[in-house]
């Protein structure tokens, strides 16, 4: 495939192979698209039930999350006569958000035409219109609660946006391009590597998405305590399918975190073709992956207790400084003048 | 004689008819200085409309005319040329004239009744207006500096419009003292092209070689001076005092138009007349390590404002940062000879000033429109808004996505670039500038995420939530014509957003005429696609991002997502008191406030302000007083101002009020002067 590109001249050619005119890749990217939304409840489940058996308990059943949404979309929404139509189409907006973000992180294959339309970058700009909406939508109904979240939400991001920057342009140095599926494709190629840079990457990676998913010690999703919650305290006001959206997308982008790490650092067993037993195996592989991501995530967050608010920019000063510090090694032991 | 000559100088004249004519009313004020203030703008409007056009037809057909006018010095006649880069400013300016002419009419009828002197306000701004086409349009730096004083010193007068309040006086006072200490570098800055070239003309500017040494000189002299009319940081100070205090849609213009025109001077020196050949990356160091510490301060100093139109101000300051960012990397690259990259990072520099003087002229209207609406420009006192001015409202949030660079709007577009330019720092071979660049790439993601803190905090507090004064909720929606002028903006900022490809194609002809070689990689492309950089001969596959087909994305996820909730019927929301976890019902005193919102922020970067905060405590009430103080006042002017004050004092030493002791100072200087020249 690399050749092809090479000897390319043509546009189409160029933007990952020829995925753009191939229906099956354009399919394969919807189905894509589509499973993702179908199995993020299923993680969110999984993870509670992690924790249930490190906190010896017995938990929800695994499948809980989907009966919740089901639930929560059967109520009737109530709105806070003080909010403005902002708060009305902030779930929409945040969900559809997350959702094209989603669309451009391969999945399964990596032969997705998406990956060209809109690469990293543009993903990171995706979920910041998301969260755009989410903070508008804390301060809309003019609550004491509503505000802190946002104005807490507004000081992590701020420090988390830039540590995963500075983490995805490790791996953008690495492969020279921000297009995730072919930065993935490549680095498969480059068979098992250990960089060290990679090493810092992807904890600082980690770090964010737990700050950036309101997980265990930046923040729990699973308090309604109003001193210390954030992402909870935006949603207050939410009822019915606009709460069920809210969360939805919430689980989504716990899902979008899990992917992105574990394909970029882990990109093995990805499916290269399109074909039924490569792409089987991909599911197989991701499946497993995010089982394991998701495990590290329930002991962590049963071993951390949550910090203060106001430890978490030194906490996100540390991911940023490992990012940096991956960088550097990047640039001292990987590059070659 | 081509059209286009006689189109862009139409512009100019009309300009300054529409000063003569908002004399006019002195004849007569009371009978109709309504219908002089309309005629005014409208003759501004119509030469925003020449200007666009003529700027827009450069860019298309890219003839470049050039003609001497007989005027001015008897042996140096004033020289106009407008090239793409001329052309391209140009189209800046009248494409926020356009709205500015359509909102003023009815925006400063309010000015009537505080008994202020519409006909200044007018005659100074058609002066503006014109000055700042010819300083596009100038192409000798005598030209260039009477257009540049023309700006500054019509623009004290706008600043200083309401002069009843102190505080625009100062403001005034410190915009003209910059202004004229900026003014002075240019001209030492053209002094030492002039002085290799032995002509004030650009084009005998341009062709001459200069040692390494008189290049960073010439450099470092525009670079400051024109830094200043941009408000780099630290010489930024003036731009948060003097661009609130004008009216709104001056604001508009001074942020939206006069910066960019700043930034021209500053492109058209560097690689205009010095040339790319001469360029140093070391430049690209400096103006990179400015650029980011410009960014990220601008944008920490609006998390921290209150006044609606300071917030803008000092986003501007902010948005000149990233606009410099561009041009760091342009010239290192251009200095360590990769020139398509150079050109990647000018381009995404001439995008982003086009995106800031559409957004922010957006922003400064709408803030007028609140302002206008409501007589409050404290937005702890504002809330609600939203329901009051819907249609501003809407506008309002399509600037403000816009500014804080959320894609699919065209704030977005440009960052976009300025990033993609910054990762192909691996082509490069020094190893600091390799680390270098990335960092200041991170710097714009902070500051990036920082943007969007401070507009939602700008919006949610002003526009979302209760009314927090009664001013705010009697507050009116505007008038049609400043509404049109929103809209019109707003529809500016979708489509550069989306029509990236063709825009930049277009871009690409100016980098074509100014430096020779355009970048390669846009002419192949389709109008769906932004691929900036590809290298042809190896396995990369380049980055992409294609805007119509994110905008179809979002089209058919919103289809797909009403057809299904079309199909259930439970469509209907309850409105219901607000629940707020089951406490008293909240009324509008026990909002978030801006200030609380930027809390976290303030205590995480306090080492950035200098803030005084105190608690004072009554029998049953208590106070808080909080000031956050720019702190480049402590740090960078008082101790210029103490040393100029010292040397003042001691150099009175020679004034001993002897008339003979004065002769012989003087003399003692012919002498020096001649020995001098001698040399």
């Amino acid at each position: 495939m690399i050749a092809a590109i090479a000897s390319s001249d043509i546009l189409l050619d160029s933007v990952s192979g020829s995925d753009l005119l191939n229906p099956f890749a354009w399919l394969m990217a919807i189905l894509q698209a589509f499973l993702f939304v179908l199995l993020s409840p299923l993680l969110s489940g999984w993870i509670h039930k992690c924790k249930a058996f490190l906190q010896n308990r017995r938990g929800a059943p695994v499948l809980q999350p989907y009966r919740d949404l089901r639930k929560l979309f059967g109520k009737e929404a109530i709105v806070a006569e003080t909010t403005s139509i902002i708060f009305r189409i902030a779930p929409y907006i945040v969900f559809s958000s997350t959702l094209l973000a989603v669309a451009v992180i391969p999945l399964v294959a990596t032969m997705l035409p998406t990956a060209a339309i809109a690469d990293i970058i543009v993903l990171i700009g995706f979920l910041a219109l998301g969260r755009f909406f989410l903070v508008l939508a804390g301060l809309d109904a003019g609550t004491a609660f509503g505000g802190m979240g946002s104005s807490r939400e507004t000081m992590i991001s701020s420090m988390a946006e830039p540590a995963a920057l500075m983490a995805i342009f490790i791996l953008a140095m690495t492969v020279h391009t921000t297009n995730l599926a072919a930065a993935i494709e490549l680095s498969l190629q480059n068979g098992f590597v250990i960089r060290p840079s990679f090493l810092f990457a992807l904890i600082a990676l980690l770090m964010v998405a737990v700050a950036e998913t309101g997980r265990i010690p930046i923040d729990n999703p699973s308090t309604h305590l109003e001193l210390t919650m954030i992402h909870e305290a935006m949603l207050l006001e939410y009822s019915g399918r606009h709460l069920a959206l809210m969360e939805w997308s919430a689980s989504l982008k716990l899902m979008l975190y899990g992917v992105l790490i574990s394909n970029i650092f882990f990109p093995w067993g990805i499916a290269t073709e399109l074909t039924v037993p490569a792409i089987l195996m991909a599911l197989l592989a991701i499946i497993l992956k995010l089982f394991v991501l998701a495990m590290i995530l329930a002991l962590s967050e049963t071993v951390l207790a949550k910090m203060r608010v106001f430890r978490a920019p030194q906490y996100l000063n540390l991911a940023f400084f490992l990012a940096l510090l991956g960088m550097i090694s990047h640039l001292v032991l990987e590059v070659h003048v | 004689m081509p059209p286009v000559f006689d189109t862009f100088l139409i512009g100019v004249g009309l300009a300054l008819l529409s000063a003569l004519a908002s004399l006019l009313s002195q004849f007569n004020i009371r009978r109709w200085p309504d219908l002089v203030n309309r005629l005014s703008f409208t003759l501004l409007g119509i030469s925003g409309l020449f200007a666009a056009y003529s700027g827009i037809t450069q860019l298309v057909t890219q003839e470049t005319t050039e003609l001497v006018i007989p005027f001015g010095l008897p042996w140096l006649h004033w020289h106009i040329k407008l090239d793409a880069l001329s052309g391209f400013f140009l189209f800046i300016i009248g494409l926020v004239l356009i709205p500015v002419a359509t909102y003023g009419p009815s925006y400063c009828k309010e000015f009537r009744h505080s008994g202020e002197q519409l006909p200044v306000l007018g005659f100074f701004t058609g002066l503006f207006v014109a000055g700042m086409m010819m300083v596009v349009l100038a192409n000798d730096a005598y030209t260039f500096m009477i257009a540049w004083e023309v700006m500054s010193l019509s623009s004290y007068f706008l600043v200083t419009f309401q002069h009843r309040n102190p505080a625009n006086r100062r403001a005034g006072f410190i915009y003209l003292l910059m202004a004229h200490i900026g003014g002075l570098s240019i001209l030492l800055g053209y002094g030492v092209l002039a002085g290799f070239a032995d002509s004030f003309t650009f084009d005998a500017m341009q062709h001459v070689s200069l040692s390494p040494f008189w290049a960073s000189t010439a450099f470092a002299f525009a670079f400051i001076g024109f830094g200043m009319k941009a408000g780099i940081v630290p010489l930024h100070v003036w731009l948060p005092e003097a661009h609130p205090v004008a009216p709104s849609h001056i604001s508009a213009l001074m942020s939206g138009v006069m910066l960019k025109v700043a930034v021209y001077g500053m492109v058209r020196f560097t690689l205009g007349l010095i040339g790319v050949d001469q360029i140093q990356w070391q430049w690209g160091v400096v103006v990179l390590i400015i650029g980011s510490g410009t960014a990220l301060y601008g944008v920490l100093y609006a998390l921290m404002q209150r006044d609606i139109k300071r917030i803008l101000a000092y986003s501007s300051v902010e948005n000149i940062g990233i606009i410099m960012l561009g041009f760091g990397l342009s010239l290192v690259f251009y200095g360590t000879g990769h020139h398509q990259l150079g050109i990647m990072g000018f381009l995404a520099m001439l995008y982003h000033s086009l995106n800031h003087a559409v957004f922010k002229s957006l922003l400064f209207l709408g803030a007028g429109s609140v302002i206008h609406g409501t007589h409050e420009r404290d937005i702890e006192h504002m809330g609600g808004l939203l329901k009051r001015m819907p249609w501003t409202g809407l506008f309002f949030l399509i600037g403000v996505i816009s500014i804080a660079s959320l894609p699919p709007f065209n704030g977005f577009v440009s960052e976009w670039l300025i990033f993609q330019t910054a990762l192909h720092n691996w082509t490069i071979e020094q190893g600091i500038l390799r680390f270098m660049i990335p960092s200041t790439a991170a710097v714009l993601a902070m500051t990036g995420a920082l943007a969007v803190g401070a507009f939602v905090r700008l919006y949610g507090i002003s526009f979302l939530g209760l009314p927090r004064t009664q001013h705010v909720r009697n507050a009116h929606e505007a008038s049609g014509g400043m509404l049109f002028a929103l809209a019109y903006l707003a529809v500016f900022c979708f489509a550069l957003g989306i029509l990236v490809a063709p825009v930049l194609a277009l871009l690409n002809h100016i980098p074509d005429q100014l430096i020779g070689a355009g970048l390669g990689s846009l002419n192949e492309r389709s109008w769906l696609w932004l691929i900036p950089i590809r290298e042809t001969d190896s396995a990369i596959v380049p980055a992409s991002y294609s805007p119509p087909l994110v905008l179809l994305g979002i089209g058919l996820v919103w289809l797909l997502g009403s057809i299904i909730l079309h199909v259930r019927k439970n469509r209907k929301v309850r409105r219901a008191e607000v629940w707020d976890c089951g406490f008293s019902t909240p009324n509008a005193r026990m909002q978030y406030t801006g200030m609380a919102f930027s809390m976290p922020l303030r205590r995480v970067f306090k080492g950035f302000f200098t803030i005084e905060e105190k608690v004072e405590r009554h029998e049953d009430t208590s106070r808080h007083f909080l000031t956050v103080e720019d702190r480049s006042w402590k740090m960078f002017y008082q101790p210029i101002g103490r040393s100029v004050l010292f040397i003042a004092r001691h150099v009175t030493l020679i004034q001993s009020g002897n008339i003979r002791t004065y002769l012989a100072w003087s003399l003692a200087t012919i002498v020096l002067l001649l020995w001098l020249v001698s040399l």
